[in-house]
């Protein structure tokens, strides 16, 4: 399945930041997203994975398709580590969540609290749910905040594993996740003059 | 679905979870109305069954804010947006849940408290018969105002003035059926429109949550 993304121009809080952003992404790429803070980096992704509507352009095959993972992990605190994941795991009606386990070295953490767990593992675990979605197209916003080189090291073995067997990613991040094969999409060029949005909008 | 309905059920005993939050405060309410009322039975007995919907009411109405609130905070109203679930089946769920933890422990707990404010015998029935029938609907009322206001730091206080007057034909009708039945009158007429409310407001609400939680989390 191909991501599609023609012309895209998105606002935040009433004002367009983004315009005119096209890009593909076939099955087995990663594209990565960059560009300075507040360019629009998260709003981009909101509006792929379908949480915000976008002012202009057409986003195609991102609908059922994508898992997205944002600046929250989305995790419960009284629930452990294997009650979360196979929460998510049922939803998405998959079975199997002992290889994300694997995948993100959270096999002796199963047990525990997510309430309990530091902030990198809590990271790991949120990354981890990408894996149990069992869906094509990875939209990750900063997939890397609060891990270490080696939990990085993981995160980009996973991603590649992801590649391999069919799927995409799109992320942003501001780290070299030492994926060779990534495409690097500087977001600058593409920031919009500033304009208000229509009012009636607002309410929207 | 199941797996939602399941997951808020676990969290919702776990410790701080708020299971029992609405059912000390109905307590609370039922034990301290006799203080304040005094030992007078037969007055007691008359404002006994609407005394138990208002109880029933406010506990209903103290607990809304975690429906989806604390969904909301860490992220996982995002997550289950873009999941295979349809927005109308989350809040359906989601008001289920809060029916099973806050209004069917009321409407068990109902007649043991009625003791308490020496309900009549023969409203004992239709006591339980109403809440059971009406407190769906308050959950379902009560999901909806959740979804207007989640988002809204503070939005407590927004919602409960919200969801009152939403409350208020339930109430009405609830508490008629409570009161006729312990008059020994026929129960017929607010028993169908109470049930009218309650079937209605499953069928149709369900659809307005999750319109303005769609709007909500963009």
């Amino acid at each position: 399945m191909v991501l599609a993304v023609r012309d895209l121009a998105v606002t935040r809080g009433g004002m367009a930041i983004l315009e005119g952003v096209s890009f593909d992404l076939s099955p087995g790429e990663a594209l990565v997203l960059r560009g300075p803070n507040g360019v629009g980096k998260t709003t981009l992704l909101r509006s792929v994975a379908g949480l915000q509507p976008v002012e202009a352009g057409t986003v195609t095959g991102a609908e059922d398709q994508m898992a997205y993972a944002g600046h929250s992990d989305g995790l419960k605190a009284m629930l452990s580590v294997t009650e979360n994941l196979k929460f998510w795991a049922s939803v998405f009606a998959v079975k199997d969540i002992e290889s994300a386990l694997h995948s993100f070295d959270l096999i002796e953490l199963r047990n525990r609290m997510a309430g309990t767990l530091s902030a990198g593992q809590k990271r790991r675990l949120g990354l981890a749910r990408l894996m149990v979605t069992g869906r094509p197209i990875w939209v990750l916003d900063e997939p890397t905040v609060s891990l270490d080189v080696a939990s990085v090291a993981l995160f980009a073995e996973a991603v590649r594993g992801h590649l391999r067997s069919g799927g995409s990613a799109l992320m942003a991040t501001h780290i070299d996740l030492g994926l060779e094969e990534a495409r690097v999409l500087d977001l600058t060029p593409f920031k919009a003059s500033p304009r208000a949005r229509h009012m009636d909008e607002a309410f929207l | 679905m199941s797996a939602l309905l399941l997951r808020d059920l676990v969290l919702s005993i776990r410790a701080g979870g708020g299971f029992g939050l609405g059912l000390a405060f109905f307590l609370i309410v039922t034990v301290l109305v006799p203080f304040g009322v005094g030992p007078q039975t037969d007055l007691l007995a008359r404002i006994a069954p609407g005394i138990l919907w208002i109880g029933a009411l406010l506990a209903c109405l103290l607990s809304l804010d975690r429906i989806l609130a604390l969904d909301w905070e860490d992220g996982t109203l995002d997550l289950l947006a873009t999941a295979p679930l349809p927005v109308e089946s989350i809040v359906t769920v989601k008001a289920l849940a809060h029916w099973i933890t806050t209004g069917l422990p009321l409407v068990l707990a109902a007649p043991v408290l009625g003791v308490l404010l020496s309900l009549p015998l023969p409203a004992y029935q239709w006591v339980v018969i109403s809440l059971a029938l009406g407190t769906p609907a308050l959950s379902v009322i009560g999901t909806f105002g959740a979804a207007l206001t989640v988002g809204l730091k503070r939005g407590g206080l927004l919602m409960s003035l919200l969801v009152l007057p939403l409350y208020v034909p339930t109430l009405i009708f609830g508490a008629e059926v409570a009161r006729r039945g312990a008059e020994g009158l026929t129960v017929q007429t607010p028993l169908l429109l109470l049930a009218g409310i309650s079937f209605g407001v499953i069928a149709l609400l369900p659809f307005a949550s999750a319109a303005v939680l769609r709007i909500n989390l963009r």
